[in-house]
This record gives structure tokens, C-alpha cells and sequence, in this order.
């Protein structure tokens, strides 16, 4: 009886369970990488891990042969981190919100349809090869890795995103909301400018927080663009260093690699924290 | 007047994402004109060799197409069996519940996790893995660098096949199910012919996202420039032979690296535009 009904409904459960299994398997990925950075991580995190900068190999070598915990910290990342991220959001986010304004305006022409193509096709773009376009335009010119060309690799990276997001949050408002603003006779930019992206300001900054998490924890580009710096570094016209870079490089420096997992946890937790701020601002606005 | 303003800094910005990718295409092909103009374009796919050496220099990028090409075919299907449960769980049987937001946290977590940070996971717990299973001496190559990919691209392919399953019509499910159909026979004969297109169009786009990965498949494959010829065997990703020589290459050299990432480019836009293609059919 290959038909009957309790082969069927054994085979349904059965396949249920299978879905259920493979689906809880999925974490286990997730509660491992986390669970070995944290482990491994934590003893370093200390006052010193975000007010110093690198320790050199000799000191860490040092410290290694007393089993004692590494000296100094990654603030030079976090430095260039910050001045990176910043400047890329510069650079992305006006120019994203207002071709997102545009896109929204008129979805259906043939224009708009160019655009998001295009704009699909920069996100799609591998950020390695993102990394060498920053390098032919900025390193290239400029004769020197910089801050300024890392952040340029990451602007390319953020301006989709902001993109599609300030567009997907300007096509949720009502449309009685502009034209209710219009036929009170304000002009087109005030609508946009006082109503539309007030009525949308939660969304499209939740866009942007996205955004900021995605390009934060990139190596790739910024290995061709940034470099890397040993010292904490303010001017983002010279070579700078990045929390993710750092992770890079202790890793192939056998004497700092115990660095790795904190500045891993350090990178981590900004990253989740940035993800936890913008689903509250979701639950919150949206 | 301020509307006049207003609207040409609207269409500044818009033409500015089509300069920004022009300029992209424009500056990948100039930049590796130099490569391909002295191997020309169809030698430079096929030729396997890498020689740096001055006078005899001679570069191709057969050895790092087959390492692509053998370690996201080999994530993806490393990555179904895991991402489709995954998106039946959220998108048909819990579809809505508090327990699908968590799997569906889990899985926005996991897509999260920087790249460099799976590449030291992999290093320093999949790797013993698989040196202890006897796969291969050191642990480092293509089957490593493709569960890292896997584990990487689990969540684009799940969250976007959950939505396709999500999508498809209730009373198609309850005309199936008041037939006497089991959940089981629901899925199979209705949610998947009707939300196929749009699942295999997810692991399209999951594929382009594996083409082109570069730290964590750095960190593991071996990077060694050779045509692997086993699954274990090291090798070396178009995306990883530019992070591991772009630092220290010029001339020549640079031009080919410039090259092979403006192949990387082409084929994640071709692949790309395929998965938006069958979505654009789709809904």
C-alpha cells in the first residue's frame, strides 16, 4: 500500500522534521563564530584595547614570552574606521536620498528603469573589483594610498543601498500625503523637503544605518586603497588603518595574533549593535 | 526657481550612478588594456600560465576561472540543502510566527558577519576539521574555501526564497488542501512549480554574491596558482589572486590583475542580470 494515507502523512512528517532539523542547523554556524570570538576575545578587551594603537611585534612578542596579555589596542582602526565610514556616508548619502527622490517621483520611465539597472549592478559588483576602480581613481592620481580612497571604494558600496532604500521608503507614503501638500499650493521642493522625507525619515535612516553595517566590516577594498597605518591617524589625505584591516594583519603576524579575536568581537558587536538600532527604529517609525 | 534647482540636482543624481558605473567599465578597461593587448583577450581566458619572471613575463587567468567556477558551484550546492529548509520554515510553515522572526534574525545575523571574520572561523575551526577527517594535509583548498562560501551564502538565497514562497496565492494552497493534499504534497505540487522560478532566480543571485567573495576565500584556499584537480587540492579565486599580488604588482602585472577583475566584473553582471531577469518574470 504505497499510497495509503498513513504512508502519506509519515512522509509529510517526516519532512517536516528534515526542514525543522536543517532549518536549526543553520545557526549553529552562527552560535560558533560567535561563541569562539567572544571566548577567545574577551580576555584582551580592556581600557587600553580603545585608547591605544597597535602594539609593534617586538612588544607583542614580549608580552607573548611572559604569558602575559598583549599591550595596546586598535585604536588606530577605530580612528580610521570612523573617518572612513564618515566620509564615505558624506559622499553616499546626499547623492543617494536624492537619486532615491527621483527614482520614487517617477518609477515607471524609462530613465528610472536605466538607473536602478545600473544601480543593481554596482551592488552586485564584487567589492575587490570596487577596491581596484578606488585605486585607478583616487591612488592612481593622488600617488599615495589614502583614508580618502578607501572611502571612496566604500561610498560606491553604500550608494545603492542608500538608493533602493530611500526609494522603497518614499514609495510606502500614501500619496494623498503629497497631494495633499500640493494643493495646498506649496511648491514641489517643500512637499519633498517638509513633508515626504519627514513622513519617511525612519525608513530611509534605517537605510542608511544598513548601509553603514554592510561597508564597516569590508577588507577587501580597503586592502588596495587605505593600506594601513601603525599610528593613529587623523588627516585622510595619507594611508589609514581600519578595524578590519587590523584584523588582516594580525593575522599573518604570528606575534600579534591573539589580537585578533578581540578586535573580531570588537567589530562584531559594532555591527550588531548598528543591525539592533535600525530593527528598533523599524518597529518604531515604520 | 527653487523647483528648477531642486529637480536638476534630482537628475545630477541620477546621472551621477550612471557616471560612477560608466567610469567603473571605462577605468577596468583601460587599466587592463595593457594585459590584453599583449596576450590578446581570448589567450589571456585560456592560458594557464603565471610568470612573473622580467623578459618572459606571461599571465593567464585559466587557473583562477576554474578555482571560481569549481568553489561557488561547489557552495551552492553546499548551501541548498540548508537555505531551502530555511526558507520553507519562514516563508510556508511558520510563515509569520514569532518562531520565524527568530530564524529570520539568525539568518540577517549570519549575513552580517564581515567576511574577514568567517575567513578566521574557517582557519582556525574548519580547517582542523577537515585536516582531522584525513581530506587533505594542511586543511587549506577548494572544499574548505566552499563551505565558508556556503555557510556565506545561505542567508541571501533564503531570505529572497522565503519571500517567493511567502508570495504564492492562499486559496491555490487551499483548493490542494481541501483536495485531501498533505502539507507535504502542498508543497511539492503547488509552492514549488509556482514559486520556482523565483527560488532558482535566489540562488542565481546567490551565486553572483559567491563569485565574487575575497577574504574568507583568501584565507583558505591555498592560493596557489594552479588549475585544481581535486576538490582538496589548493588553488587560488579570481577575487583572490587580486588581494593576495595587487599590493605589489606593477606594469604588466597590474594590468593583468586589473584584467581579471574586469572579468570578475563582467561575469557577476551577467549573472546578475540573469537572477533580476527571472525574478522581472516572475512577479
Amino acid at each position: 500500500m504505497k499510497c495509503g494515507v498513513y504512508y502519506r502523512k509519515l512522509k509529510d512528517r517526516l519532512f517536516f522534521l528534515t526542514v525543522c532539523m536543517f532549518s536549526f542547523l543553520t545557526a549553529v554556524p552562527l552560535v560558533a563564530i560567535i561563541s569562539e570570538v567572544v571566548l577567545k576575545g574577551f580576555r584582551q578587551i580592556n581600557w587600553a584595547f580603545f585608547t591605544e594603537q597597535a602594539p609593534s611585534t617586538l612588544d607583542a612578542m614580549i608580552a607573548r614570552n611572559s604569558g602575559s596579555i598583549l599591550p595596546g589596542g586598535i585604536a588606530n582602526g577605530i580612528a580610521g574606521t570612523l573617518l572612513m565610514v564618515a566620509a564615505a556616508a558624506l559622499m553616499a548619502v546626499p547623492a543617494g536620498i536624492l537619486c532615491g527622490i527621483a527614482l520614487a517621483e517617477k518609477p515607471k520611465s524609462f530613465f528610472s528603469g536605466t538607473v536602478r539597472f545600473i544601480a543593481d549592478l554596482i551592488q552586485g559588483t564584487p567589492s575587490i573589483v570596487i577596491g581596484i576602480i578606488a585605486y585607478i581613481w583616487v591612488v592612481v592620481p593622488m600617488k599615495t594610498f589614502s583614508g580618502f580612497a578607501g572611502s571612496v571604494a566604500l561610498a560606491i558600496m553604500m550608494l545603492p543601498l542608500i538608493i533602493r532604500s530611500t526609494e522603497e521608503a518614499l514609495k510606502m507614503l500614501p500619496s494623498s500625503l503629497k497631494e495633499a501638500g500640493l494643493a495646498l499650493g506649496s511648491s514641489y521642493t517643500s512637499v519633498v523637503i517638509r513633508v515626504m522625507l519627514p513622513s519617511a525619515f525612519g525608513a530611509i535612516f534605517t537605510g542608511i544605518l544598513l548601509s553603514v553595517s554592510r561597508v564597516m566590516g569590508e577588507t577587501a577594498p580597503l586592502m588596495l586603497t587605505a593600506l594601513g597605518c601603525s599610528v593613529i591617524n587623523w588627516d585622510i589625505f595619507t594611508p589609514s588603518s581600519a578595524v578590519p584591516l587590523l584584523v588582516w594583519e594580525f593575522y599573518n603576524d604570528p606575534n600579534l595574533v591573539d589580537m585578533i579575536w578581540s578586535s573580531s568581537l570588537f567589530l562584531l558587536a559594532l555591527i550588531f549593535i548598528f543591525n539592533l538600532i535600525s530593527k528598533i527604529i523599524i518597529r518604531k517609525y515604520v | 526657481m527653487r523647483d528648477k534647482i531642486f529637480k536638476f540636482l534630482l537628475l545630477l543624481s541620477s546621472v551621477l550612478v550612471l557616471l560612477v558605473c560608466g567610469g567603473m567599465v571605462f577605468s577596468l578597461v583601460s587599466g587592463s588594456w595593457e594585459a590584453i593587448s599583449a596576450f590578446g583577450f581570448w589567450n589571456f581566458l585560456t592560458s594557464s600560465d603565471w610568470n612573473p619572471v622580467p623578459g618572459e613575463e606571461s599571465y593567464g587567468a585559466l587557473p583562477f576561472i576554474a578555482g571560481t567556477v569549481m568553489t561557488s558551484f561547489l557552495a551552492l550546492v553546499l548551501c541548498i540543502p540548508f537555505s531551502l529548509p530555511v526558507a520553507l520554515f519562514n516563508g510556508e510553515y511558520y510563515k509569520g510566527k514569532k518562531i520565524a522572526a527568530v530564524i529570520g534574525s539568525v539568518v540577517d545575523l549570519l549575513a552580517g558577519i564581515p567576511s574577514v571574520v568567517y575567513g578566521l572561523w574557517g582557519f582556525y575551526t574548519l580547517r582542523p576539521l577537515i585536516t582531522d577527517l584525513g581530506l587533505s594535509d594542511q586543511g587549506f583548498g577548494v572544499l574548505t574555501a566552499s563551505v565558508i562560501l556556503a555557510v556565506m551564502i545561505i542567508p541571501y538565497s533564503a531570505s529572497l526564497s522565503s519571500e517567493f514562497f511567502s508570495m504564492v496565492p492562499g486559496d491555490l494552497k487551499e483548493g490542494a488542501f481541501s483536495l485531501g493534499a498533505t502539507r507535504y504534497e502542498v508543497i511539492r505540487n503547488v509552492i514549488f512549480p509556482f514559486a520556482g522560478s523565483g527560488v532558482f532566480a535566489s540562488y542565481i543571485l546567490a551565486l553572483g554574491r559567491a563569485l565574487g567573495e575575497t577574504m574568507a576565500v583568501t584565507m583558505l584556499i591555498g592560493n596557489t596558482i594552479n588549475i585544481p584537480s581535486s576538490l582538496v587540492d589548493t588553488g587560488n579565486t579570481m577575487a583572490s589572486v587580486i588581494a593576495n599580488q595587487f599590493g605589489e604588482a606593477d606594469g604588466l602585472k597590474l594590468s593583468s590583475l586589473i584584467a581579471i577583475g574586469l572579468l570578475l566584473f563582467l561575469i557577476t553582471a551577467v549573472i546578475n542580470f540573469i537572477g533580476k531577469m527571472v525574478i522581472k518574470k516572475f512577479s
